[in-house]
């Protein structure tokens, strides 16, 4: 299609009338534009998010009160699974691919990814996948009741949702294969002239790292459910021990998979707390290839400490040694990581709108989750804590304060980018210190649960666990009630929003995403950023 | 722009943070066994009868401590950016600030050396509760969906212990029946194991279908449940510490997870000695019985 040159500032609303862009639902289903399929993955993961809450909130409903009043034990068990389920591969993954979607182009000085039909095809699996998922709950035996972690022999123990389980998490593997293949294809190759690997704004690099991890571990995860698959249907003795065969080589081959799967979950989220705290501190990210260092660090170390999930399986003592070591390891880099987010808060110059707000709860409530684990790592005390709600605490510290808030922060900092509009920052506030002081509410007592012996996956307790879960409830609802503000305001805003001044949306703000117009261009960079360009949107 | 104002002189914030510090560092909570009656005070591990749970108590408190100090610190430093370096108040950014190596290396170095430490004593009660050699009494324990079976090797005892019929009752959906109405509920079995204090008492666990695990708290011993495999995991409850002691399956395993229970009564030797002699008996004639039948 033509294009005339632009001169530096002028990717203008002109572009969309050259587009021959397809309206309608062509648009969409035919997408190659990373900006519409960015959209498309964050409009999934919403309607994911809502629904896995939407378990929690029958999860904690059934919680309220020992005693069984809303669903059996068997509903109970599906429940948690498809929560887990839901939330991690449909609503915090494909969030991230989202953001990855929309900004690395534009923050590398790129027109678009680098395998745009590929983008359209890893976007569109999801939706069958999610489809097949979900429709498991109406099949005989209902949805999947093992767990998210799938251990045999349980998870045979179900039967027609099985066969959906894992084709369903086949699809969503190779959809997120392809998403980080073309993650590192895009950043390796179309980077533009000047814009070298060091100096590259920090959400780009903990996306390729992540990607290198996706690569390397979603095929694992393929291969253990195919051998479950294989066990259940064509009488291999995989996990079977009467086969000869051993359940718990299924949790290595699984967290061999799981804990790579969970840096995966992270990372981002320290790329984009890494653009926030120094665009609200005015001021730049303290030790910049420190923290590119520190998350290579941490993605290397991720794939030796999967068994501190095993803990209590009957490993041996040398084993146990080893991985308790290089968990309690994993500390340092992401330690390093807090101390440079708060130098870089040090003697700057900050302010509190909505993308802080939940740049710093995530800096506070995700260092307590990394508190938590660094408990989980000393083994004997983990044989107390294993399987207990002392787990459910620390994760949903990480993966909720860590990486949801984070997806947030993210949210809030590039909607006006993307809109062209400022949202009502004061429903975003009031979205955030509901989030915060009610995530509080309903997580932090957890740990108290899990120590004074409350297991997990249980639908009812025993009676001195249940003050503590009624708060845990209540502040569940409140949470999950509270999070309806949020795409609300994104809705107010793309309909009514204060239209943004000039492309710097936030003082502090530096990248090359901030040196194009809002809303960004429906092709943006189709002539490279110029060298003045990079140098002042430069992380350093 | 939107300014962000607190109205707070930073001399209120710090009595706050005063007051605070003062009630954690009061509070006797932590380092007691808290009430076990009470919903709202159970919060933390307990201590335990074993000299595996208090090692796993100290370690717990310790690894406990060690992060509280550093949190402090940690969050000191931001919430005092927080106050003092707000545009709003006019601070101005120190753009120059934006690199030292030598700050680097003393905030890794520093973790380091913290994690070490932690790491030695954490290593010795690994050892401590690996070394299950010269057990003066071996249980066999086996999961099953949804109850343990236990048998006494040599001994002719083995018998199945599952939830007690009133908790059963009342778990029902919609039973009807008040959870506070059931003495230990979710927490009771028929046919409790019964075990002699001051005794090293070796466990053979394995199970018969999916994983289970068999976890007392204050025994501070937890161990899964697997087909195909037999772990081991021992105790010694204090010669002073008889009592019952109770804890639930820690491993997913269907429906009835939250429904098997494990039930410890911890008796003198003597008692124990008697015990197993009435319960073989006890079984005997039951098994003769039932053939004859």
């Amino acid at each position: 299609m033509a294009e005339t040159p632009h001169t530096e500032v002028h990717a203008h609303a002109e572009d969309h009338d050259h587009d021959h862009k397809p309206h309608g639902w062509r648009r969409w289903v035919f997408a190659t534009n990373h900006k519409d399929i960015g959209t498309m993955y964050l409009v999934f993961s919403c309607l994911m998010f809502f629904t896995g809450g939407a378990f929690a909130m029958v999860i904690r409903a059934e919680l309220f009160k020992p005693g069984l009043q809303v669903v059996d034990a068997g509903v109970f068990n599906s429940l948690t699974t498809m929560h887990g389920l839901v939330m991690i591969f449909g609503a915090i993954m494909p969030a991230w691919v989202g953001l990855a979607n929309w900004m690395i182009p534009i923050q590398i000085g790129a027109p678009d990814m680098a395998l745009p039909r590929l983008n359209n095809l890893s976007f569109w699996i999801l939706p069958f996948a999610f489809a097949l998922l979900l429709s498991s709950w109406l099949v005989p035996g209902s949805a999947p009741a093992g767990g998210w972690t799938m251990y045999p022999p349980l998870t045979l123990q179900f039967g027609a949702s099985f066969p959906m389980l894992i084709f369903a998490i086949h699809m969503m593997g190779i959809s997120s294969i392809l998403g980080a293949i073309n993650v590192i294809v895009t950043i390796m190759n179309l980077r533009a002239p000047g814009m070298t690997l060091l100096r590259m704004p920090l959400f780009v690099w903990t996306w390729l790292i992540t990607s290198f991890l996706l690569v390397a571990v979603m095929p694992v995860l393929a291969g253990a459910v195919t051998m479950m698959l294989t066990d259940h249907f064509f009488g291999t003795s995989f996990f079977n021990a009467a086969g000869g065969g051993d359940p718990v080589m299924f949790q290595h081959i699984f967290w061999f998979f799981g804990h790579p799967e969970v840096y995966i979950m992270i990372l981002p989220g320290f790329g984009v707390v890494s653009e926030v705290i120094p665009a609200f501190s005015r001021k730049p990210l303290f030790g910049y290839e420190a923290m590119v260092y520190a998350t290579a660090s941490i993605a290397f170390l991720s794939f030796i400490v999967w068994a501190h999930h095993m803990f209590t399986v009957g490993l041996p003592t040398s084993a146990l040694l080893f991985f308790m070591f290089a968990t309690m390891l994993i500390a340092v880099p992401t330690g390093v990581k807090v101390f440079n987010w708060t130098a870089t808060m040090w003697r700057g110059s900050l302010s509190f709108e909505p993308p802080m707000l939940f740049a710093l709860a995530f800096l506070f409530l995700f260092t307590i989750g990394g508190f938590s684990g660094l408990m989980l790592a000393i083994v004997p005390a983990d044989f107390q804590y294993q399987d207990t709600y002392f787990v459910v605490a620390h994760f949903h510290y990480v993966l909720v304060s860590g990486a949801a808030f984070a997806i947030m922060a993210g949210v809030y900092y590039w909607l006006p980018k993307w809109v062209g509009r400022m949202y009502d920052m004061r429903l975003g506030k009031w979205h955030f210190w509901l989030s915060a002081i009610f995530f509080n509410v309903l997580f932090f007592p957890q740990h108290f649960l899990g120590l004074a012996g409350m297991p997990r996956r249980i639908p009812d307790y025993a009676v001195q666990f249940a003050d503590w879960n009624m708060v845990s409830s209540i502040g569940g609802f409140a949470f999950g009630l509270s999070q309806l503000l949020f795409p609300y305001l994104i809705w107010k805003c793309v309909r009514s929003g204060k239209p943004v001044e000039g492309t710097r949306a936030w003082e502090g703000a530096r990248g090359l995403e901030w040196e194009l117009p809002s809303p960004a261009p429906y092709h943006s960079w189709t002539t490279p950023p110029t060298e003045a360009m990079i140098a002042r949107g430069a992380a350093h | 722009m939107h300014r962000a104002r607190l109205g707070i002189r930073p001399g209120t914030w710090l009595s706050i943070a005063a007051l605070f510090a003062a009630a954690l560092t009061a509070s006797p909570a932590w380092a007691e066994d808290p009430p076990a009656s009470s919903g709202w005070g159970l919060l933390n591990l307990p201590v335990g009868v074993t000299s595996i749970s208090k090692e796993v108590y100290n370690l717990h408190m310790m690894a406990f401590w060690v992060c509280v100090v550093i949190g402090i610190l940690v969050f000191a430093v931001m919430i005092w950016s927080i106050i003092f370096h707000r545009h709003s108040k006019g601070a101005v950014a120190d753009v120059t600030l934006v690199h030292n190596t030598k700050v680097e290396i003393i905030w890794t170095a520093i973790p380091v050396l913290i994690l070490i430490a932690m790491a030695i004593p954490s290593a010795r009660g690994i050892v401590l509760i690996g070394d299950d050699a010269h057990s003066q009494l071996d249980i066999k324990v086996t999961g099953f969906q949804w109850g343990w079976q236990y048998t006494y090797p040599g001994k002719g005892v083995s018998f199945v212990s599952k939830l007690d019929e009133r908790s059963m009752a009342a778990s029902d959906l919609d039973s009807g029946i008040s959870p506070y109405s059931v003495p230990h509920y979710l927490r009771n079995v028929d046919h409790p194991l019964v075990v002699p204090v001051g005794t090293k008492v070796r466990l053979l666990i394995t199970a018969v279908d999916v994983i289970h695990s068999w976890w007392v708290p204050d025994f501070g011993i937890k161990k899964d449940a697997i087909p195909g495999y037999v772990n081991t995991s021992w105790f010694e409850v204090d010669a002073d510490k008889p009592g019952v002691y109770r804890g639930q399956c820690a491993e997913l395993c269907g429906r009835g997870h939250g429904y098997m229970p494990i039930v410890v009564d911890a008796v003198s030797k003597a008692d124990f000695d008697a015990w197993v002699k009435k319960e073989a008996a006890a079984e005997k004639a039951a098994a003769a019985s039932a053939s004859s039948s």
